[in-house]
Parts: structure tokens; C-alpha cells; sequence
């Protein structure tokens, strides 16, 4: 049977569904109507907007603005494409980059690795052939797609994005849906510009006061994470709030929002405001003239409104937060950098706690500080903006990375690189001992050669420390940049804070 | 894609909890642009030594447990979205994961490939774990179109949850896209509505 007949066929059957659930549809709309539609979330605000249809009491087909891709996750949604005949629906609503899996030195070069080569070339094959919009290896443009997007003016307020990638949610500190899909739903997204989605729960995050200085946004997520824990999210979207979350940066904040989906949560988004706009203004697809204010003027309305209900709320207060690193083997498993590792955690059963301690070559109660690191790796879509840069550059100023660790850093972009070498921030960094790399996602998933050896300790300013996740055997502790800067000196876990 | 209905079958027990998709697929195995062969490097890390030879405490290399369902701790399946990690589980021969928790992206994942995530008690899961632990060759039936999970012969059915429009897809092999298709008048008809719509990026 062709692809097409067999399209017709299922077509049917699945009108047949409508039918049957239309009733359920009905009691949604109507219990839409009692409660939600006066006050409502930013998350449902944005959400309701982009629904075509809803299918059943739970799914919508939701329509996604912005679709970014990249190597790893797309080469099977373009061959469906091919198989199932079917055009690429919005070409212009898509944007690729090549990211995963590309050297982090001699990029002008062949890519020396075969598998990787191939992966990277399909995707330039895959572009040219459906006109896809490739800043690929070589363009200025080229660098981690949840970096890129935002730098970009890509991503805007109230816009729905996907990305065949879990940190998808970055963008959300721009006030957008953005979320990671699999690879099937990259192809629904070429092929209709939706996706059929279940809607998930509202949870909102207060954080009130100020972070304390040689606190930052890492910090910030990995305290959250260690309270709510690595599954703690699931099935919600976030919204971050409070006084804290006001005061940071777009930089802290898309940390924040990049590191929700390591509670589970399908995403994480900040209402936008003045610092959001400022941020967008004048960059490349940022709307402009009558645009601009068109777009403002709707951006505006992007908020919670006061009476909304949240499915779950917390509120947390940000002077009790301190510089966090974890000592597990997922994200939830952190603790302040001046505690001692727990003898056992309540969202664990003890075996697997245990496991995890092996893996990392811990003991329950042991003190952190003073242990010896053999790696430092600053990069990757939660802490490689110019911002974590500067933040790095200024605390290596005149001094001298400690002859036992290999110190990387690896900037978000091409962008974050230039602008780091106009700086200057590459000479200090360089003359300290780091290596200064060029733009990817390198040692935060060892796609490419970045990799960490089996048994030593990175301090990495990445997003996971799954077993192997930096390479096989390799021990990773998540940790700000300022941590991951200090420790690259000392070569031992240290507080920063005492040192600046 | 395959359809499932009602099987019997044994288990395999992986009582860890938070098996993330780096565990399942590590990321180095991720380079291929087909669908194919990633049942080979399933658990790659846990399976193989450093020496790339069987790990003989992995419980996939003891020929004492087979079967076509995984029994994992809670959280299976966390982290990244690769679904490359539900290609691998289906290409190793695995057609159903029970665990207590699932993350989403993967549970999505699984749904869209024939491979059905069936969410039990954790109370149910440390039982279903210690009766295939005690015999690896306890039969287990599971029966979607009643939506359930039963040990056989004399187990209680133990009933799950799976969305209405899932169910079918799976029981009848259809996959999201020939539905999103067929939407695409309203799809166009919905984009011609919005009060908003961001400039076009080119």
C-alpha cells in the first residue's frame, strides 16, 4: 500500500476519534469557560493562543512559531519527510544549526571524525534540499541553537518553539512555550507546523529578595532542583516569579529556564519586561519600526493576571541560597557548597542513592571541599554566554589555572566568542591556562572529542551529571561559573566566596 | 509503526530509579541518520566494560531474564529528549517499559514508537519486581485494550491509565502525523486568524 492510501485510510479512523471524544471537548470548554478563561496563567494565555483544535480532554494540536534544529535529532524527520512525500510546511519558521556534534578546534578544517562528518554534512544536505535557513559550521551565525536564538532575536514573547532538544526550555526566559520534542514530533513539525499535545499542569516558583553576592542563577536552579528533586516537575510548565527572578538578567535567566526540564517539567518560562525588550531590540529578526510596536504592545499583556490559579505553587527565599554544587548522579542531588553529602535522601530508595555515591567515588557525610578536580568545563547552553564569560575572565584575571586540571572553555556561540575576543576576555582566559574553544555543545554530552576521562572529576557549569553523560566513567559536579572558575585555580573544591 | 494489543511475556527487573536516556543511549551512539541498529548499544555503559566485553552483573547479559517487558524504578527515561532511546528499548525487542514514573519527552517517545509505557504503583512495582527477582520466569500479561497488567495465573489485574486517542494509535499502528495531515486546511485557516503573528524570519 502507498504511503498516501495508507494516509487516506488512517484518516478515517482517526476522524472517528473526534467524534467519540466531542462530548469530552464540550465539558473542556465549558469548564474553560467557569474558571480559567477570566483569569488566566501567562502559561495558558500563551498556550490558548496557539490551539487549532483540541483533540480530547487532554491533547490540543498546538501550532509552534519557531522550530530550530540541528544534526543529532533531525536526519530521521527529514527521511520521513522523503518517505512520506510530504513538503516541509513553514520553511520559514525554521532555523538550523549544527551543534552537538562539531569540533571545538580547527573548525574551518574537515571534520575529522566519520560518523560525525556524515551527520553534520546530512543536515547541510537536508537544508539546501527543503531550503531550510543552516548556520552551520563556518558562519558567523553558527553556535548552540538555545544560544543562538535568543541572540538572534529569534525567539520573542509569546511565541511557541520546539527544538528536538530537552533544553528547548531556555527560551522560556523570554516568556515563550518552548519545549523539547523526539524526533517524530520533528517531523510532525515539518510537515504541519503542530504538534498533538497533552496540555500540561501550571506550577509556579516564587523567589522573593536578592541573591547574595557570589550566588548566581546556578545556584538559583540547582537549590530548586535539589528541593522539588529531578522528577519534582513533571508533568507541569513553570513559571518563574518573585522579586529574585526580576532582577536577573536575560544571561541568569535563561539558565534558570534552560535547567526546568532537569526537574521534569515540560518547561519553564519568566514573564517578559523591560529588560526582555531591551534585550531584543536591535537584534537581527527582532520586529522593527510599526512592527516593533505592534509587537510590544502585545508583549505587554504577557502575564500572569493576579487572580490566576497555579496546579502548584512554592515559594522559596533567595537570601537563604548559596553557591550549590551536586554530588550525584542527577541534578536533583545537590547540595551548598559547604555541606557535606547526605547519608540519604527521601526521593531515593537507599540502593540507588549508594549506586550514585559509587559512581561519583563519594562517601555518605563526606565534606566536599578540599576534594581535588582534575577538570573544569565552562560551556554549554545553561552557562556559556557572554555574561558566564565575563564572570570566568574576571576572577582568572592574573591568575594561573593549577597545573593538575585541563580548564575548557567553550563559548555558546561564534557570536559569544567574538564578542569575548573584542573584550579581551580570551587573552586573560588564555594567559591563565585555559583552552579557549570555538562554539558547540562539546564536553557537556561528549558528542565530539571534548570528553572527560573515566574515574576524574569535572566541574562543569553543564546541566548533567549522568553517569558518563561527559564521557565514559567520567564524575561530573554542576556547579555556576564563578564555583567552576574558582576551582579551575585551586584545583580543589572551594567556595569562592572566600577567595574573592 | 507496530501495533501492540495483548501479550503474555516475561519481565526484566532494573529496580534503579532515574534511568536517564544518557544510561539508555549514551550520547556517543547517537550519530547515525537512520532508526536502525541502536538496539545494540541499548545500556551500552552498563552492559559492556571498558573493554567493550559483556558486563556479566548487567541483568541484559543474564540469560536468566529475557522477555519483551522492561521493569524499571521510577523516573525512567529522564533527561534528554533523544528518541533514539526508545528506538533502542524497541530494537533490543522491548515492547512495554512498567515503571511508577515516567518523564514526559521519553513517555511521548515510547507512545510514538509502538512501545507502550504502563505507569503502576510504586506499592505494584516493588511487587512485580520481586516476583520476576524470585521467578524470572513469571508470566505477565498485559492487556491494552482492557488496560491492564496481570501475573499470571493468579495475579489481580492491576488497570493503567493511557489516553483515549494513544490507545488507539498504538493498537492500530497509527502515528500522530497522518492526523496532523489531515488538519492542514484548519492549520491554514487557523494562521490566517491570529491577532499576532511575529515578522517572518527571511
Amino acid at each position: 500500500m502507498t504511503s498516501i492510501s495508507l494516509w487516506k485510510r488512517k484518516t478515517r479512523s482517526t476522524r472517528n476519534i473526534q467524534n467519540k471524544t466531542f462530548d469530552t471537548i464540550e465539558n473542556r470548554v465549558s469548564f474553560y469557560q467557569s474558571t480559567s478563561m477570566k483569569h488566566k496563567t501567562l502559561f495558558d494565555k500563551i498556550w490558548d493562543a496557539h490551539v487549532v483544535e483540541s483533540v480530547d480532554a487532554t491533547q490540543d494540536i498546538l501550532y509552534i512559531d519557531r522550530h530550530f534544529i540541528h544534526e543529532v535529532t533531525s536526519p530521521q524527520a527529514f527521511s520521513g519527510l522523503r518517505e512520506r512525500q510530504v513538503p516541509l510546511f513553514r520553511k520559514d519558521q525554521t532555523v538550523a544549526t549544527a551543534d552537538h556534534n562539531v569540533p571545538t578546534i580547527n573548525q574551518h578544517q574537515r571534520i575529522t571524525e566519520p560518523l560525525s562528518r556524515i551527520q553534520v554534512e546530512t543536515l547541510t544536505k537536508n537544508c539546501a534540499e527543503f531550503d531550510v535557513n543552516l548556520y552551520g559550521l563556518g558562519h558567523p551565525n553558527q553556535g548552540i541553537v538555545h544560544i543562538i536564538g535568543p541572540e538572534l532575536g529569534i525567539t520573542q514573547p509569546g511565541m511557541t518553539i520546539v527544538c528536538g532538544d530537552s533544553h528547548t526550555s531556555t527560551h522560556g526566559a523570554f516568556g515563550t512555550i518552548a519545549f523539547g520534542i523526539g524526533t517524530s514530533q520533528v517531523e510532525q513539525v515539518f510537515a504541519t507546523q503542530t504538534l498533538l499535545v497533552s496540555k500540561p499542569k501550571r506550577m509556579r516558583i516564587n523567589i522573593s529578595g536578592e541573591l547574595n553576592p557570589g550566588v548566581y542563577s546556578k545556584d538559583l536552579i540547582l537549590y530548586l532542583l535539589s528541593k522539588l528533586t529531578a522528577g519534582g516537575g513533571t508533568g507541569y510548565f513553570i513559571e518563574y516569579a518573585g522579586s529574585a527572578i526580576e532582577k536577573l538578567s536575560m544571561e541568569a535567566r535563561m539558565t534558570i529556564c534552560n535547567m526546568s526540564i532537569e526537574m521534569g517539567a515540560r518547561g519553564g518560562l519568566i514573564a517578559p519586561d523591560e529588560k526582555t525588550f531591551d534585550y531584543i531590540k536591535g537584534r537581527d529578526f527582532a520586529p522593527k519600526g510599526e512592527d516593533w510596536d505592534k509587537a510590544l504592545a502585545y508583549w505587554k499583556t504577557l502575564k500572569s493576571d493576579q487572580e490566576a490559579e497555579f496546579d502548584k505553587e512554592y515559594h522559596f527565599d533567595a537570601a537563604e541560597i548559596e553557591p550549590m554544587i551536586t554530588y550525584g548522579t542527577n541534578p536533583g542531588m545537590g547540595i551548598k557548597i559547604s555541606e557535606r553529602v547526605p547519608t540519604r535522601i527521601d526521593s531515593a530508595k537507599p540502593e540507588s542513592f549508594q549506586n550514585s555515591l559509587d559512581y561519583m567515588g563519594l562517601e555518605p557525610g563526606q565534606e566536599l571541599l578540599g576534594m581535588p578536580v582534575q577538570n573544569v568545563f565552562i560551556g554549554s547552553c545553561t552557562n556559556s554566554r557572554i555574561e558566564d564569560l565575563r564572570i570566568v575572565a574576571n576572577f582568572s584575571k592574573g591568575k594561573k589555572v593549577n597545573p593538575n586540571v585541563r580548564a575548557m572553555i567553550v563559548p555558546g556561540s561564534q557570536r559569544v566568542r567574538k564578542q569575548a575576543t573584542e573584550e579581551g576576555l580570551d587573552r586573560i582566559l588564555i594567559e591563565a591556562g585555559y583552552e579557549f574553544r570555538e562554539a558547540g555543545c562539546s564536553a557537556c554530552l561528549g558528542m565530539n572529542e571534548d570528553k572527560i576521562p573515566a574515574g576524574e572529576y569535572c566541574v562543569s557549569t553543564s546541566n548533567r551529571n549522568f553517569e558518563g553523560r561527559q564521557g565514559p566513567g567520567a564524575r561530573t559536579i554542576l556547579a555556576s561559573p564563578l564555583t567552576a572558575a574558582a576551582v579551575a585555580i585551586h584545583g580543589k573544591i572551594v567556595d569562592a566566596r572566600e577567595l574573592v | 509503526m507496530e501495533k501492540i494489543e495483548i501479550f503474555t511475556d516475561t519481565g526484566v527487573p532494573m529496580p534503579m530509579e532515574d534511568i536517564d536516556t544518557d544510561q539508555i543511549i549514551p550520547a556517543r551512539f547517537l550519530k547515525a541518520i537512520d532508526k536502525l541498529g541502536f538496539g545494540d548499544n541499548l545500556f551500552y555503559d552498563w552492559r559492556y566494560d571498558k573493554n567493550n566485553e559483556p558486563n556479566p552483573d548487567f541483568v541484559l547479559n543474564n540469560p536468566i531474564y529475557s522477555g519483551k517487558i522492561l521493569v524499571a524504578g521510577k523516573n525512567f527515561g529522564s533527561g534528554s529528549s533523544r528518541e533514539h532511546a526508545a528506538w533502542a528499548l524497541h530494537g533490543y525487542g522491548f515492547r512495554v517499559i512498567i515503571s511508577s514514573f515516567f518523564a514526559d519527552i521519553f513517555k511521548g517517545n515510547a507512545l510514538n514508537n509502538g512501545l507502550l509505557p504502563i505507569t503502576v504503583s510504586p506499592e505494584y512495582l516493588d511487587h512485580l519486581l520481586q516476583k520476576i527477582t524470585e521467578n524470572p520466569k513469571t508470566p505477565i500479561t498485559v492487556n491494552l485494550p482492557e488496560q491492564y497488567v496481570r501475573i499470571e495465573p493468579d495475579g489481580e489485574k492491576m488497570s493503567f491509565d493511557i489516553d483515549d486517542y494513544k490507545k488507539m494509535c498504538l493498537l492500530n499502528g497509527y502515528d500522530d502525523i497522518d492526523y496532523l495531515l489531515s488538519l492542514k486546511d484548519k492549520i491554514t485557516e487557523f494562521e490566517k486568524n491570529r491577532s499576532y503573528v511575529a515578522p517572518p524570519l527571511r
